[in-house]
């Protein structure tokens, strides 16, 4: 089980129109992830790995091609399929963490669980235990104005693990930070895929970043290369 | 499964100078409606409480107003003798014949004139209208010149206080007294002896016949009796509903001219709260984008955006009722009906209806501003709603 792939990408193709010309982004990409996998994503900028990201993450929608995580194809899905799928299989961390700047850190944690069908009555445990993850229990009634860049990220990846998904998708997530809040962010991360075995699939044009990773995929022109696996941990 | 409310109302919150400036702009329009409301209303209750139950008031046939019914001496002779009507503490019938005409007075300040109510009264009028008691001098004596003036426009026209003088129909009337009848259509009134206001106008029949029932369960059979008999061109009317008659194609008139204004005038404001909400959205694109990825659906973003400018709209109703109800019970005088143009005093009344009524109407300028920008925030692609900044 736990080598059995939890991502499988099969021959996607993506590409994009502007005007009368189309832009190929992605080009017969195939790709499997192993569960408890950490993987980095690396490229050169407009190589197509944030489209590849969103692809896996439910957010767009390939031109053909299938992608199947933990033996559910999202491919065919509909649109409110996929909303409900990702509500409960997908924790997103973003460049800019894109918290809701009207809602405390608590809120902002708790945010998706409105979109889950866990009961009311238990999502104070979920947020509190999340919080406590990113060592974030006393600010948990700041707004994100109140807190720094890098307090910030961990608040979002809070409110990414609160779900407890089968799989974080990371784009970028310490392309807005400094050194040392960059460092807490992959060590946090890092922790995360080895105590709770959580899969995470990172973007990144950072080596250093990458260098916490088990495997590393070079994405170019829309080609990805074979995935580079590190010294196992 | 929806986005919180605190989401919503936050985000008005938190630009809240914007919220207060476009909330500001419909409550205007609000403030218009409600006052709008509140003059048909106060106008209308007035009339209606000039009225009472138990009274019947007998005019003309299809006559509309007071002032265009006659009521022949023969007919009301007939009316006095009918049993069903109530004995008073003189040991007369509870019945008035009355006789109303319309002069013209000089107001005070403007020295414009406007159309007063003079009625023509009995004995029985007062104890016909236990809300009427005079407040300054004295009733004035039957089989004299002597008037009392309605309290409503006492001090609105020349010489109408107590010991001066009115000329009109070629006579002199000397004030004796002011009445109150509260908020009713008498309080605009000047009264005097009946016998003497009909000769002076050369008045040959009254304008109406007002009397108070035995009980007033027999106003069905009575009405149907008086509206039967070939003799008489009649009808009867319980007091309440007589007035309330009256008031209704003014009230009407001003609610439609109100609501028309209001409707013209609220397109601003839905075109405010739109400009307000499409700033918002676009400001919040990124956002948006974060919303959706995280599982929110088009309709849950349609809903907190809806609610929002819904809440927006709210909150201009508040504002708009709050400057209204400075409103409340401010007295005016208009004229009261197309027939006689005569002036009538009342107040602005301010109900639970109008308020219920004002903070739909204002939501729902919210809703209809909001709802072109919360459908372009629902339409929104996730991945170009993430990629912008
Ligand atoms: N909505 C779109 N319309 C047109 N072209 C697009 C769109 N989204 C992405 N592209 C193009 O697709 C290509 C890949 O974009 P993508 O964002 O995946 O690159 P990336 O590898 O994440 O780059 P970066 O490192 O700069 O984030 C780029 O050339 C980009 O211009
Ligand atoms: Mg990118």
């Amino acid at each position: 089980m736990m080598n059995d792939p939890i991502v499988e990408i099969r021959n996607i193709k993506k590409s994009y129109q502007r005007g009368s010309y189309v832009i190929p982004v992605l080009q017969d990409i195939n790709l499997d992830i192993k569960n408890g996998e950490f993987m980095a994503l690396m490229g050169p900028s407009g190589s197509g790995k944030s489209t590849l990201l969103n692809l896996i993450a439910g957010i767009d929608k390939a031109d053909s091609g299938t992608i199947r995580i933990e033996d559910t194809e999202i491919t065919t899905m509909s649109e409110t399929e996929l909303a409900l799928w990702r509500a409960s299989h997908v924790g997103f961390i973003f460049q800019f963490y894109n918290l809701i700047p009207v809602l405390t850190a608590y809120e902002n944690v708790e945010l998706p669980l409105h979109v889950t069908s866990l009961p009311r009555r238990a999502w104070r445990t979920h947020v509190e235990m999340a919080l406590r993850i990113v060592n974030l229990t006393h600010r948990a009634d700041h707004y994100p104005n109140q807190l720094s860049g890098g307090e910030q990220q961990r608040v979002a990846i809070a409110r990414a693990l609160v779900t407890d998904p089968t799989i974080l998708v990371a784009d970028e997530p310490t392309g807005d930070l400094d050194r040392t809040s960059a460092e807490e962010i992959l060590d946090l991360l890092e922790r995360l895929n080895a105590e709770s075995k959580m899969t995470i699939i990172m973007v990144t044009h950072d080596p250093r970043a990458a260098g916490k990773a088990h495997i590393i995929s070079h994405l170019d022109k829309g080609i990805l290369y074979n995935a580079d696996t590190q010294a196992a941990p | 499964m929806a986005i919180p409310f605190s989401y919503s109302f936050r985000n008005l919150w938190t630009r809240r100078l914007t919220t207060i400036l476009t909330a500001s702009g419909m409550a205007l329009v609000v403030f218009v409606f409600a006052a709008v409301l509140m003059f048909a209303d106060g106008f209308q209750k007035t009339l209606v409480d000039t009225g009472s139950y138990d009274n019947v008031i007998v005019s003309r046939k299809g006559s509309g107003a007071e002032m265009q019914s006659y009521v022949l001496y023969s007919d009301a002779s007939l009316i006095e003798s009918y049993p069903e009507i109530a004995v008073g503490v003189n040991g007369t019938k509870l019945l008035t014949k009355e006789s109303v005409v319309l002069i013209n007075l000089l107001k005070k300040d403007s020295k414009k004139s406007s159309n007063i109510i003079i009625r023509g009264i009995t004995e029985n009028s007062l104890a016909l209208r236990p809300q009427l008691t005079i407040v300054a001098g004295r009733m004035a004596r039957p089989g004299t010149n002597e008037v009392i003036v309605g309290n409503g426009i006492a001090n609105q026209f020349q010489n109408c206080e107590i010991n001066n003088v009115l000329h009109f129909a070629v006579r002199d009337w000397v004030v004796v007294g002011i009445f109150d009848a509260g908020n009713t259509g008498f309080s605009s009134e000047i009264w005097g002896d009946v016998h003497q206001v009909m000769p002076a106008f050369r008045r040959m029949v009254y304008s109406s016949l007002t009397f108070r029932l035995q009980d007033a369960g027999t106003f069905v059979a009575l009405k149907a009796r008086i509206e039967s008999d070939p003799r008489l061109t009649l009808e009867a009317k319980r007091e309440v509903k007589y007035y309330q008659e009256q008031s209704e194609d003014m009230a009407k008139f001003v609610r439609i001219l109100g609501m028309t204004i209001t409707i013209i005038f609220s397109l601003g404001a839905i075109i405010g709260a739109m400009i307000t909400m499409y700033a918002a959205v676009a400001n919040r694109t990124n956002e948006i984008g974060t919303l959706r990825a995280i599982g929110f659906r088009r309709r849950n973003i349609l809903a907190a955006f809806l609610m929002e400018s819904l809440l927006l709209g709210f909150v201009g109703g508040c504002i708009g009722l709050i400057f209204a109800s400075f409103m409340q019970n401010l007295t005016v005088s208009t004229f009261m009906s197309f027939q006689s143009f005569s002036t009538l005093a009342f107040k602005f009344q301010l109900s639970a209806k109008i308020v219920l009524e004002s903070l739909i109407f204002s939501s729902l300028m919210g809703l209809v501003g909001g709802f072109l920008p919360a459908i372009r925030a629902s339409r929104m692609n996730i991945v170009d709603a993430l990629r912008a900044i």
